[in-house]
């Protein structure tokens, strides 16, 4: 793999980096260490300067107003944008915009115009409903949500757990099985507008994580109308692991970007801080954490590379993405880890970063599919599905 | 888990504030009659947590009783804005301090 930085990568990645270091650090400096926010008029003066800079609405295919950047411009941007206390769970803040609900760039016309332009102007607030408290690793099997069809509508029953902006939402997918003998064949995606009738937020899910809180939903006899099917009845498993899929590179990203921080201030601390009449960087002990940190954030960023170069070819890239996500997750743990070690009690505190990083990133081996998921997912494309 | 604080509240006063120590979490004030008047929280900015939050607020009450109860929470952003929304949905709005002081869209909550 050629991992050379073009120059058009190179000016992008300065840009972003001095954007960083310039607008977001000094604002952040200023919040609670756990806010997931910047102020609102902070944030829409940001995103009016993202925008001046051609980079707004990350993930969002050109031809619907998104840059017009490669996968792996975006990786090596991702890996940038999360460089900071509340980076792994919202890079820059949100600022560079996103794609939100990806599957809509599938949906109908109207579909589109009532939900993908409104979400993609910021117009509207979206949650993605697939977990249930049956189980999150085996979507397929687990998802217990029924619906039933009465008429032109659907009636959906059911519960949904670790669904984040459910509570603040305009609408969001809900993924429900509509034939119990299919399987990952029976599953469709609805799109439900909120709140209605019969769609509950019954509590805040407190996790490790302090950026965007999860939510629990009961959905109790939820009438949606069949035109708002997304995609085609029982075809819904297809759209939810396409997002799973795709979600992996950036989300392993920004573990190597958080991993890449923690490294560049454990280093210049090792240099300042002295032990026993000399500095850190002197002690065997610290050096190896440092020579490791380094293999497990050049491996990751590699695995990175790897698989969004193979989407921007066009390749299927579904093992490789599984790999990044697995190591970039593992790994990023593993530096955080170290880092902590490094700076000793400082590490533990609120005054750095790191004790954030230390819970969000512990989340990353389970969100977006666990590693032992991404395992068998690369074991079922090297050995073959039979053998599963 | 019960979502709702339970716990009884008690005089804002120098002597039951002894007892609050410095860590992180939320907090209720209320008026002599029980009615909430402002949901808190003492983040990783305060100095010496629901300790100088709380001492705080007493001070700027300047002697008006005032009742209070608090819940020690390391997650105390998303407590606080659940116990935001639990007021939403229990009195149909929010104490008039925390709708001035919110600057982002809060969420609905409807608690079983």
């Amino acid at each position: 793999m050629d991992y050379q930085l073009t120059e058009e990568q190179r000016i992008i990645i300065d840009t972003v980096r001095k954007f960083m270091r310039e607008e977001i650090l000094p604002l952040e400096e200023k919040l609670d260490p756990d806010a997931g926010d910047l102020e609102p008029e902070d944030k829409a003066r940001l995103v009016a300067k993202v925008k001046d800079m051609g980079f707004y609405g990350l993930g969002i295919p050109p031809e619907f107003g998104g840059p017009d950047l490669d996968i792996t411009t975006q990786t090596l941007m991702a890996m940038e944008m999360t460089q900071h206390r509340a980076g792994l769970y919202n890079p820059a803040y949100g600022v560079f915009g996103g794609a939100g609900l990806a599957q809509l760039f599938e949906a109908n016309e109207e579909q589109k115009e009532k939900y993908l332009y409104p979400t993609l102007r910021g117009e509207k607030s979206t949650f993605f409903g697939l977990t249930e408290p049956s189980g999150g690793s085996d979507p397929a099997r687990a998802i217990q949500t029924r619906a039933v069809r009465d008429g032109d509508d659907w009636v959906l029953n059911g519960a949904k757990i670790f669904i984040s902006g459910a509570d603040r939402a305009d609408f969001g997918l809900l993924f429900a099985r509509t034939d119990s003998d299919k399987g990952r064949g029976g599953v469709t995606c609805f799109i439900v507008d909120v709140p209605s009738p019969g769609f509950y937020v019954r509590r805040v899910v407190h996790t490790l994580r302090s950026t965007r809180y999860a939510t629990e939903i009961q959905i109790e006899n939820l009438r949606v109308p069949h035109k708002n099917i997304l995609g085609e009845v029982n075809k819904g498993f297809a759209i939810a692991n396409d997002r799973l899929t795709r979600q992996r590179i950036p989300y392993a990203a920004g573990c190597v970007g958080v991993a890449i921080k923690a490294q560049e201030m454990a280093i210049e601390y090792c240099k300042i801080r002295s032990t026993f009449g000399g500095p850190l960087a002197t002690r065997q002990s610290i050096q190896w954490m440092i020579v490791d940190n380094e293999l497990d954030i050049r491996t990751a960023r590699y695995l990175c590379l790897d698989a969004a170069q193979k989407a921007d070819r066009g390749e299927e890239f579904r093992t490789e993405a599984a790999m990044a996500k697995l190591v970039g997750s593992e790994a990023g743990g593993r530096v955080v880890d170290r880092a902590m070690q490094i700076f000793g009690g400082y590490g533990m505190t609120k005054d750095f970063p790191f004790e954030r990083w230390y819970r969000e990133m512990r989340i990353r081996r389970i969100g977006e599919g666990p590693s032992e998921v991404q395992r068998l997912v690369i074991a079922r494309d090297l050995i073959g599905g039979a053998f599963h | 888990m019960g979502i709702r604080i339970t716990k009884p509240f008690q005089p804002l006063t120098p002597e039951n504030l002894k007892e609050v120590h410095a860590y992180l979490g939320v907090y209720h004030l209320a008026e002599p009659d029980g009615a909430i008047y402002y949901i808190g929280y003492a983040g990783g900015k305060a100095l010496f947590g629901l300790q100088s939050e709380l001492q705080r607020e007493m001070d700027a009450r300047a002697g008006k009783p005032t009742l209070f109860r608090y819940e020690v929470n390391m997650q105390y952003l998303s407590r606080h804005e659940e116990l935001m929304m639990l007021h939403v949905a229990d009195h149909g709005e929010l104490p008039e301090r925390n709708r001035r002081e919110l600057k982002h869209k809060l969420g609905r909550l409807s608690p079983a």
